[in-house]
């Protein structure tokens, strides 16, 4: 084996894992060579193996280690032609996409508001710009975002942009020193005691450290909701650069997880992430098949530690309401809370009737609105306040069923 | 310091070690077991519940002929109860004999109140102290209970292999520890852990070696019930359900099966015995009756076709 090409090869294909979405490091391209001089490299499993449990992290990487593993290890210098091929398309694709938000910014910047000319707006809008005039704030908060006028829409997200979703914290099991805790803290006592020789111990005491659960968002993306989720994700962006343990997934007729993507601090390049990442915009719904995947895939990894899940649906569903209520009830169980924001309560009149909704209601522990400004603050405030017990929010809801 | 078995040499080496503890690996398990105390890094393990992750660190222990430093983590896990306490009632009972005798001298009774004689060691420091037969097998197990700021410590801890009593000043290991981590996945561990580790995701065995793992841990059990017993488990494994058997529940069911007196599976012992082996209602009302009838007669009739063959 010539061995002295060995360390550049490893090299070389770590960096085609790199290129090819794999965070692999310098530290990790070391020890993928320190591995593979160590095992029997002429034994091909060992060789793989080795090298798979120096580059890869997660089980989800596993398929594409291997793909590059062996079309790399048989043949090098096609895969630098397929790369080659492939990554100029790519950066043609995507260069307008990420050019054109940056370009709008910047002609906002540049033009003082208000003057920024938009072709779009209707007779319809120019009304409402009037209104906008005296105390725009105001009638942003109550306006449905689906009557909003791009200007409008603008607006309600840079408003939405500083909104934050204070869960109330619930009690971890760590304690930190505090003058009025209600336990010794006999370590900080005794090194306090240090101090005088002994002759004065003055007890120190620690509390129990609070901290905010979890939170989990499950948005329903389908074409009865498009107007919605488009604006429910500047929130969504808002609440998970907030803070961490926050995890997002949209769905139509699959589920998709989001939270890489809406983790990027500007909002713009979150969302374009995010729609690369989703195939099924504003296509049908399938809640049931959908919530099947997150329980069977996801449940037990992003609703550990008691976490608050939201579930932001219009409860219409394609496969009308099948499936659904065992799903649901899997996923109330699995939870600390399952607050379901639904737009359509904008309507005084709604009824759960749908077979969807009927089969959602049982099992949901609060049911909000979630159609303007002052909804989702509303939202904000319900979380924040002492919860009140497993579905006392939705009870009068279900004596409608 | 008398060392134990010397460290296998080769990959094979390692499985073989591994088998002779009655642990069934593949390559690719050797290779990352072999990797991780050859390179003196650590074994990251992840996999569903009941796939065999702590038994590999346990196995090594025992093949190895070194101590198991076992660490269980749950959330708020802290550096109390991980690496070191101080003993606070020897220290009470120290300051009121030196008071006693009169000779409470500050800068002494400081000294010797954070001295190693008051220090209890729990099993981050335990690990690094060394013992019989060589550094020993650290079990971090089930990481993903603890939160985030423990992770953070560890980091530390495993990187240098070094832990800092601020009393005391650091404490280093000799040779240091080989480090089993696992974690069952119910949330993601931090990738900056996971780049210091060897990963390896434990996942269900095939038929082949199910039934090799079978004959290790109940010997006792009948070939035919042992080999019906493993190709219903991987037909089960194949359904959609909310929680699938690990070989810990094959294991289970095999002893449960046994304690029936069953020489081979019935309809009626498949449906009383389900509890052992699916541990959610949805999933064994699924299962319960004609399902699972239909299974065991695709299982019955594979194993004619395989015995005939």
């Amino acid at each position: 084996m010539n061995s002295g090409r060995l360390p550049e090869n490893i090299m070389h294909f770590a960096r085609v894992l790199r290129t090819a979405g794999l965070p692999v490091g310098p530290d990790q391209v070391l020890k993928a060579i320190e591995a593979a001089s160590a095992v029997d490299i002429a034994d091909r499993a060992q060789f793989y193996w080795a090298l798979h449990a120096a580059l890869v992290n997660r089980r989800g990487q596993r398929e594409l280690f291997d793909q590059a593993f062996h079309v790399f290890w048989r043949n090098p210098r096609l895969l630098e032609r397929m790369m080659s091929l492939v990554i100029p398309t790519s950066s043609v694709d995507t260069g307008p996409e990420e050019a054109e938000p940056l370009a709008r910014r910047l002609a906002e910047a540049l033009t003082p508001a208000g003057t920024a000319p938009n072709e779009r707006e209707g007779d319809e809008e120019v009304e409402i710009r009037a209104e906008l005039t005296w105390s725009d704030r105001e009638v942003l908060r109550a306006m449905d975002f689906e009557t909003m006028s791009l200007a409008e829409q603008e607006a309600a997200k840079r408003a939405m942009a500083k909104m934050r979703l204070p869960l109330r914290p619930v009690p971890a099991r760590r304690f930190r020193l505090h003058p009025r805790g209600r336990r010794p803290d006999l370590r900080a006592t005794l090194r306090g005691a240090m101090r005088t020789g002994g002759d004065f111990v003055a007890l120190r005491r620690r509390r129990r450290l609070r901290r905010p659960p979890p939170l989990v968002v499950i948005c329903d993306i389908s074409g009865s909701m498009a107007r919605y989720s488009r604006m429910l994700l500047h929130f969504m962006h808002a609440v998970t650069n907030d803070r961490d343990r926050v995890h997002c997934f949209l769905f139509g007729t699959r589920l998709t997880n989001v939270t890489r993507q809406l983790r990027q601090k500007d909002v713009d390049t979150a969302l374009a992430g995010v729609a690369e990442a989703v195939e099924d915009w504003s296509g049908g719904t399938r809640i049931g098949a959908s919530l099947r995947t997150f329980n069977r895939l996801w449940s037990r990894r992003v609703l550990g530690q008691g976490a608050v899940a939201l579930l932001i649906s219009d409860g219409l569903d394609r496969d009308s309401g099948e499936g659904l209520a065992p799903e649901i009830e899997r996923l109330h169980k699995s939870c600390r809370r399952l607050v379901w924001l639904n737009p359509l309560l904008r309507y005084d009149a709604y009824e759960p009737r749908t077979r969807g909704a009927a089969a959602l209601m049982p099992h949901v522990d609060e049911f909000r609105p979630a159609h303007n400004l002052d909804s989702l603050a509303d939202l904000a405030a319900a979380l924040g306040r002492e919860p009140a017990r497993r579905q006392e929010g939705v009870s009068e809801w279900l004596t409608r069923l | 310091m008398q060392t134990g078995r010397a460290l296998p040499l080769s990959v094979a080496e390692t499985g073989e070690l591994l088998e002779a503890g009655d642990y069934v690996s593949d390559t690719a398990l050797a290779t990352a077991v072999f990797l991780s105390l050859k390179l003196g890094r650590p074994l990251f393990l992840e996999g569903e519940a009941g796939v065999g992750k702590t038994e590999i660190a346990k196995v090594l222990a025992e093949v190895l002929g070194r101590r198991l430093i076992r660490l269980q983590c749950y959330e708020g896990l802290d550096v109390a109860s991980a690496v070191y306490e101080w003993n606070y009632a020897r220290q009470m009972i120290e300051i009121r004999l030196a008071e006693a005798s009169g000779g409470a001298d500050r800068e002494r009774l400081g000294r010797d109140l954070f001295g190693p004689d008051f220090l209890i060691e729990r099993p981050l420091l335990q690990a690094l102290r060394g013992g019989e037969g060589g550094p020993p097998v650290l079990l971090i197990d089930e990481l993903d209970r603890t939160d985030e700021p423990f992770e953070a410590y560890l980091l530390e801890v495993l990187s240098d292999f070094q832990v800092t009593v601020p009393e005391i000043g650091p404490i280093r290991a000799a040779a240091p520890p080989a480090v089993v981590i696992t974690s069952n996945r119910t949330r993601e561990i931090h990738d900056a852990l996971k780049r210091r580790c060897f990963y390896h995701w434990v996942g269900y065995p095939d038929a082949r070696r199910e039934l090799d793992i079978l004959g290790r841990k109940a010997p006792t059990a009948p070939g035919a019930l042992s080999r019906q017993v493993v190709g219903y488990v991987q037909k089960v494994r194949e359904l959609d359900l909310f929680k699938l058997p690990g070989i810990a529940e094959t294991i289970d069911w095999v002893h449960a099966l046994m304690q029936l007196d069953a020489v081979a599976l019935d309809p009626a012992m498949v449906n009383d015995t389900l509890g052992v082996l699916l541990k959610y209602q949805d999933d064994i009302a699924r299962l319960q009756g004609s399902e699972a009838e239909r299974i065991l007669n695709e299982v019955r009739a594979e194993l004619t076709a395989a015995g005939a063959a």
